[in-house]
């Protein structure tokens, strides 16, 4: 007798736990390609080349990146800036610009090394590719257009969501000294906070209520 | 080995048939590694649920498994394993690299690890990372999945 009722006993945990979950209370399940999950502020994704406001490339091109990058995915080459149609305020700009995403680990040295905030990263992370040459990421794919929206590998993909692009964490701190006048000593942010503006990130328990809020919504 | 069907009405019918059964019943082999195996773990685990594309049980034998996902780094003495266990694995078989040291070494640029895992095994979805989150890695997924569909990936 004891064992039925200690059976009992616990197929009614198992058995609540099934009602609740199928009442759609308790789904913990997130439909991934249907309904992204909230990123943290600060997650690692792809890396963005910046601009200022004015549309000067930060990036000068100085290597520093590369030189602190421990997986040596970077590879920048810096020229000489043409004085009369310069392409970033200083002597200098990042002529070639290549990270291997797929030797990249996303630890975000880079961005820390940079002198000019020029390289970011967002938070995107669906890039899976097919082949390795696909994955090797050139100034054309990283550099941020002048919209302040980040190109895409694969565009066309039904599986990329290009909203998110927009919303991705490219910020713009200071504007270009030598750059065009009209923009001097002007501000701008772009949806994201700088680096020294962050809100106090969320405690577990307010992250389990938001979660729980937002499955229960939907 | 051909898995295609000749090209014919019927046959171009039954072969996309078998496509979408392929795709929507894929047992991956157990093959984790390092860290990204714990991330492959979370993938197939409630939160994230790799059951809703048919491909929860993680087949502990190769002889039950379509696809490899080689979660993590390959050391030159491991090689000769992976090697093995795909093929033991029967056809149509894929191989997703998952990760910075499965695709290419990563950051442990040595002579004990093997420079992605492409020189041991032929692989067809790299999915980047360090490790590469529970929807990065269904990203590569349904990638694959795609290619099959549409015919990109036969074998």
């Amino acid at each position: 007798m004891g064992i039925l009722s200690e059976l009992i006993k616990g197929l009614r945990v198992t058995g609540g736990i099934m009602i609740r979950t199928i009442a759609g209370n308790e789904l913990v399940t997130t439909e991934y390609p249907k309904e992204m999950r909230v990123k943290p502020q600060r997650f690692h994704g792809r890396h963005v080349l910046n601009r200022y406001p004015d549309g000067m490339e930060k990036c000068i091109g100085c290597e520093l990146c590369a030189g602190a990058c421990p997986a040596q995915c970077i590879y920048v080459r810096g020229e000489d800036n043409d004085p009369d149609n310069p392409k970033s305020p200083g002597e200098r700009f990042g002529y070639v610009y290549e990270i291997n995403m797929l030797r990249c680990i996303f630890c975000g040295l880079c961005v820390e090394a940079c002198p000019t905030e020029a390289i970011t990263m967002t938070h995107l992370f669906e890039f899976s590719t097919t082949n390795r040459e696909d994955a090797i990421y050139t100034k054309e794919t990283l550099l941020m257009d002048r919209r302040g929206s980040v190109p895409h590998m694969f565009p066309d993909d039904e599986l990329v969501d290009l909203d998110e692009l927009d919303s991705a964490d490219g910020w713009v701190r200071a504007t270009a000294p030598s750059g065009v006048a009209a923009y001097q000593g002007i501000e701008m942010w772009q949806g994201t906070p700088g680096p020294g503006d962050w809100s106090p990130e969320p405690t577990q328990e307010e992250r389990d209520r938001l979660s729980r809020d937002r499955t229960s919504d939907g | 080995m051909a898995t295609t069907a000749p090209g014919n009405l019927l046959m171009t019918t039954i072969d996309r048939a078998a496509r979408w059964a392929r795709t929507r019943s894929m047992f991956p082999a157990s093959f984790g590694l390092a860290c990204c195996a714990i991330e492959m773990m979370a993938t197939g685990a409630a939160h994230y649920d790799l059951g809703r594309f048919g491909m929860e049980v993680f087949r502990a034998s190769p002889r039950q498994s379509d696809l490899m996902v080689v979660a993590g780094r390959v050391s030159q003495k491991m090689a000769p394993v992976l090697r093995q266990v795909y093929d033991q694995m029967p056809d149509p078989k894929w191989v997703i690299s998952m990760g910075a040291c499965a695709s290419t070494g990563g950051m442990f640029n040595n002579y004990a690890l093997v420079q992605g895992v492409d020189q041991v095994v032929p692989v067809d979805i790299y999915v980047p990372g360090c490790p590469p989150g529970p929807q990065s890695l269904m990203h590569g997924i349904l990638t694959l999945h795609d290619k099959i569909m549409k015919g990109e990936i036969n074998n």
